[in-house]
Order: structure tokens, then C-alpha cells, then sequence
């Protein structure tokens, strides 16, 4: 809680200066007007900020429409927009990545397209609504739901429990799990099966490291920092085999001759779900009925079919789809 | 010898969106240098005033700006303030906001220590040549800080453009998220791109950043 208050506190104080600040440029008494206005808020919201936020982004939003420099205030006191909202307004925001080929990519037409994006498509045909995509990073995807700057995030969400906790994550739609691929001539089955010399190549900071130094403390890691250079260790033959998301090792074995993905699936199996804002229901059980629906027909199968059977193969579509929301 | 990839850029529209991109990129930074420029002449002669309270509040607002990084401003702008007031700033405009933020600081600085470093004796000289206050400060002083000011700025100016790869954090598709995207979408088709891609998006900054920098070389070389 305390926390909380202090970080609220900084951002009103950061942003009542650069809002001041950018203000003051225009030397009129409007700029007066504005930073009077936001710094009573200043002070309201400090005093009221432990009991309760929506009353004050009320005020702040009366605030700042006085002060006339709010585009859009929302017009309830919640961040996200409800089914109906989405629906009335004819155009649904979806956070998609516009550079993670072949999940969320822009192809050389401009278009959004990937497996995601198909499924978004889908989203957006049923809901009859225009889509409006927006290009997301991993890193500020959270932001984009807790701040309803977008419906719904698509872009390759892998579901976590201290995720869980900001958003709300709707049934999932893809398997991800860690992979190892070995040169085909000295396959890795087994992990058990690695010899006290041997190594293991990993990339610092990914799943696959912490998984491995968990459960498995007495195999040795090589750890790179890039995926670059894992690759290439891994090509020189530094490491009897490399760990990473099965997708990834996947795609390597298919691109490069001579190797095999030994296990294609290893300990806990995460999925990829849509993520909503967190109290959105009318939205997310939309999306769960959704889901279901078109699992039916078999739509994630059709999806990965069209997205990425060219980089995965056929082999691994029922390890990596999940129709209809059940995990098998 | 394996091709450079640089012809990915000639599949579909993509070299047109890379041109786009950059335009995006030229348009916020063109938009914040000409309000930080104004702005930080304003602020930079209000830095050197004799008054304690407007010193100290300067000098704070320019410590934030120092500390901060400017990845941080964006979020705090583009997220925070819907966060905490519930406004919702469009991204381009939050993007200018920190850059004219950033930029006003900075070159606020500049010509603070622009004018500082005039010498004394050349105001007592003025003076004792009987020009009054007004003609001193506009005919001596503000030429001479002019001249200094120019290299210091043509750095922030390019800094400032540079540093616009940052938006891409808050959903703004500028020239390198585009490279990226069209890296990313052949990534099977031509491994190689990224290196011709990055090669081309290297000479877009320079195109951009090389007149400027020639036009300050000219305007020095006409005020010496």
C-alpha cells in the first residue's frame, strides 16, 4: 500500500511538471488555469488515494477537461470498455507483436498477419467490429490492459501466475514448453541420460535456464547471452545439445540440417492465452465462448495450418495447438 | 558472397513503409526541436537570473530530467497519466511532451552556461563604451552566446532525433520498428536481412542528421 501511494505520488509530481511545463509554452492564462487545476488534484489525490481511485480519476478527469487539455476522457469510472462499449463503438483495439514472425508480424504489404493475428481476425469477424492493431512489446503489455489502451492482447501471452494477478487471462489457445535439440548423430533423449562432462547450452535469463538449475542442478550450463551465440555455440558443437522454448528449438532443427529436437516438450507445460483487463468479464466471457465455439470446427488447427505449418511442420501441430480451450 | 538482404526492401511496399517510418520519426523530432529550441532560450536566460527560488526550481527540474531516462518519461506520460487521472494522451503527443521536456532542460543548460561563459569584461567594456542595458545584452552578449551555442545544440538536436527509436515503447511505428518488423517477416526468406536493412536505416539518420549538421558548420563559418 505504501508503495503504492509513493508511486503515485512521483507520477503526479512527474507529470504535473511536464504537463506544466509543456503548457507553459503557450504563455496564455490557460496554462494558469491547467496547472492550479492539477495541482489541487495533487493534493486531493494524496489525501484520498488510500481509499479510493475512482473517485479520484473522476476528478481529475473533471480537472482536466477544465483545464481543456484531455483528448479523451473515458467516460466511466472503468479503465476498460465492456463488451457492449466495444461493439457500440464499431472498432475493437487488439495488442498484437509486429515483429515476432510467425506468431505477429506486419508482411510486406503492411498487413498485420502470424498466428495471432489470425485468430484476431476471427475476434473481429465475430464481433463485427473493425480491428484497430496495435503494436505491443513484451515489455509494456500489462501497461496496454491495466491502462485500457487496448481491448485485448494477443501477442504471444505465455500465462504466469504473477501475470495472472494484473490481467485476466481468457482460455488458452497454444502449448508452450521448453524444448532440447541435439545433432542428430548423439540424440538427447533424456535428460537423465547427460553425462557428467557433457553441456548443456542455455540463454541467460530465459525459462530454460531456471528450469534446468531447478530440477536438474548437477547438469552443467553454458550460458550465452544472445540468441546468436547460442546458436552459434550450438552449431560448433560446444554443448551436446541446447535448451530453449519448444518453439524456438523446433524451428531451428527444421532450418538447419542435422539436428534433431530430442525432447520436444519438458517440464511444466505453459500456455498462450488472450489477455483482458483485469475485471473485464463481459469481455472475457466473451472470449471463452468464443473459443469454445470456433474449437468446434476446428479453427486453431485451420489457424495453425495457415500460419505455421512453414515453420514448425506438421509434426508438432497437436503438441503446440490447443483447440477449444482444453489442454490436453 | 551471400547478398546483403537489402533486397527485402524491395518486396511488396516495405520500402515505402520504411520511408513512412521515418517520416513518423522526423515529424516528432522536427516538432520537439522547434518547441524545446524556444522553449530552452526562455528557460536558459531564466537560469542565469539573480532570483534564488527560480534557480533552485530550475536547477530541480533539470536534475529530474538528468536522472530520468527518457524510456521512463514515456511510460510515466503515455501510461501513468491515464493510470492516475484517467486522460488518455495519443501516443504522438505523449511523444512530444517528453521530447520537449527533455529537450527544454537540456537546452535550457546550453545556454546558461553559453551566456556564463561570456566574460565579464566584455559587458564593463560595453558599458563603458555608453551602450545601455538593452544594447549590450542584444548587440554584444547575445551574438557571442549564439556562436557557442550552435555545435552544443546541433548535438542535442541529433540526439534528440536519434533517441525518437525510443517511441516504438509506446506502440508508435517509427523507421527502426519498421526495419525490425520487415526483418522479423523474412527472418526464414533472407536470414541476412537484418544486416542490409540496418545498413539502409544507418544512411536514412544520416540523410537527416548530416544537413543539419552541415547548416551549423555554415551558420558558424558566417558568424566568425
Amino acid at each position: 500500500m505504501k508503495k503504492n501511494l509513493l508511486t503515485k505520488l512521483g507520477t503526479i509530481l512527474v507529470s504535473t511538471t511536464i504537463i506544466g511545463a509543456s503548457l507553459a509554452g503557450c504563455g496564455s492564462a490557460k496554462a494558469d488555469n491547467a496547472e492550479t487545476a492539477i495541482s489541487e488534484e495533487d493534493t486531493a489525490t494524496a489525501d484520498a488515494a488510500k481509499e479510493q481511485e475512482a473517485g479520484d480519476a473522476e476528478e481529475a478527469q473533471e480537472s482536466a477537461e477544465e483545464a481543456g487539455d484531455g483528448e479523451e476522457a473515458q467516460d466511466t469510472d472503468a479503465v476498460y470498455r465492456t463488451l457492449d462499449e466495444i461493439k457500440e463503438s464499431g472498432t475493437i483495439n487488439i495488442g498484437v507483436f509486429s515483429d515476432k514472425s510467425p506468431f505477429g508480424y506486419v508482411d510486406e504489404n503492411g498487413e498485420y498477419a502470424g498466428y495471432d493475428v489470425y485468430f484476431a481476425e476471427k475476434i473481429g469477424e465475430d464481433l463485427g467490429v473493425d480491428i484497430n492493431y496495435v503494436s505491443t512489446e513484451a515489455a509494456n503489455r500489462i501497461e496496454y490492459l491495466q491502462t485500457g489502451k487496448v481491448d485485448i492482447i494477443l501477442a504471444n501471452f505465455t500465462v504466469t501466475e504473477e501475470r495472472a494477478q494484473e490481467v485476466d487471462f481468457a482460455l488458452p489457445y497454444m502449448n508452450v514448453a521448453l524444448g532440447v535439440v541435439s545433432p542428430s548423430d548423439n540424440v538427447v533423449e533424456s535428460l537423465d541420460s547427460v553425462g557428467a562432462d557433457d553441456q548443456i547450452i542455455v540463454i541467460s535469463g530465459t525459462t530454460a535456464e531456471t528450469y534446468l538449475e531447478k530440477n536438474y542442478p548437477d547438469i552443467k550450463l553454458q550460458k550465452y547471452d544472445a540468441y546468436a551465440e547460442a546458436k552459434t555455440a550450438f552449431e560448433n558443437g560446444n554443448g551436446v545439445a541446447w535448451a530453449n522454448d519448444n518453439t524456438e528449438v523446433i524451428a531451428f532443427s527444421l532450418e538447419n540440417e542435422g539436428f534433431t529436437v530430442g525432447i520436444p516438450s519438458l517440464g511444466d507445460a505453459d500456455t498462450i492465452a488472450p489477455a483482458v483487463t483485469k475485471g473485464n468479464e463481459s469481455l472475457l466471457t466473451w472470449l471463452n465462448d468464443e473459443i469454445e465455439t470456433i474449437g468446434e470446427d476446428n479453427f486453431f488447427h485451420q489457424d495453425y495450418e495457415a500460419t505455421l505449418l512453414d515453420t514448425y511442420g506438421a509434426d508438432y501441430e497437436n503438441t503446440l495447438v490447443v483447440e477449444g480451450g482444453k489442454v490436453q | 558472397m551471400q547478398s546483403l538482404g537489402i533486397d527485402v526492401l524491395f518486396k511488396g511496399t516495405n520500402a515505402i513503409r520504411l520511408l513512412k517510418g521515418l517520416w513518423v520519426s522526423v515529424e516528432i523530432s522536427i516538432i520537439s526541436v522547434a518547441i524545446s529550441i524556444v522553449l530552452g532560450l526562455v528557460i536558459g536566460v531564466l537560469m542565469t537570473s539573480k532570483n534564488r527560488i527560480m534557480r533552485f526550481v530550475l536547477r530541480a527540474y533539470l536534475e529530474v530530467v538528468r536522472i530520468m531516462p527518457q524510456m521512463v518519461l514515456l511510460f510515466i506520460v503515455y501510461f501513468g497519466t491515464t493510470r492516475v487521472f484517467g486522460i488518455n494522451i495519443s501516443a504522438e503527443l505523449s511523444a512530444i511532451i517528453v521530447f520537449v521536456f527533455w529537450g527544454t532542460a537540456e537546452m535550457g543548460d546550453l545556454v546558461r552556461g553559453s551566456i556564463k561563459s561570456i566574460p565579464r569584461i566584455q559587458y564593463d567594456s560595453a558599458y563603458a563604451l555608453g551602450l545601455n542595458k538593452f544594447q549590450v545584452h542584444f548587440f554584444i552578449i547575445f551574438p557571442q552566446t549564439i556562436r557557442r551555442l550552435i555545435p552544443l545544440s546541433i548535438n542535442l538536436v541529433t540526439r534528440m532525433i536519434k533517441t525518437t527509436s525510443l517511441v516504438m515503447m509506446i506502440g508508435i511505428v517509427e523507421v527502426l520498428k519498421v526495419a525490425q518488423q520487415i526483418i522479423e517477416a523474412n527472418r526464414k526468406a533472407s536470414p541476412n536481412a537484418a544486416f542490409g536493412v540496418f545498413v539502409v536505416v544507418f544512411l536514412l539518420y544520416f540523410l537527416v542528421c548530416w544537413p543539419i549538421s552541415r547548416f551549423a558548420v555554415k551558420l558558424e563559418k558566417r558568424w566568425t
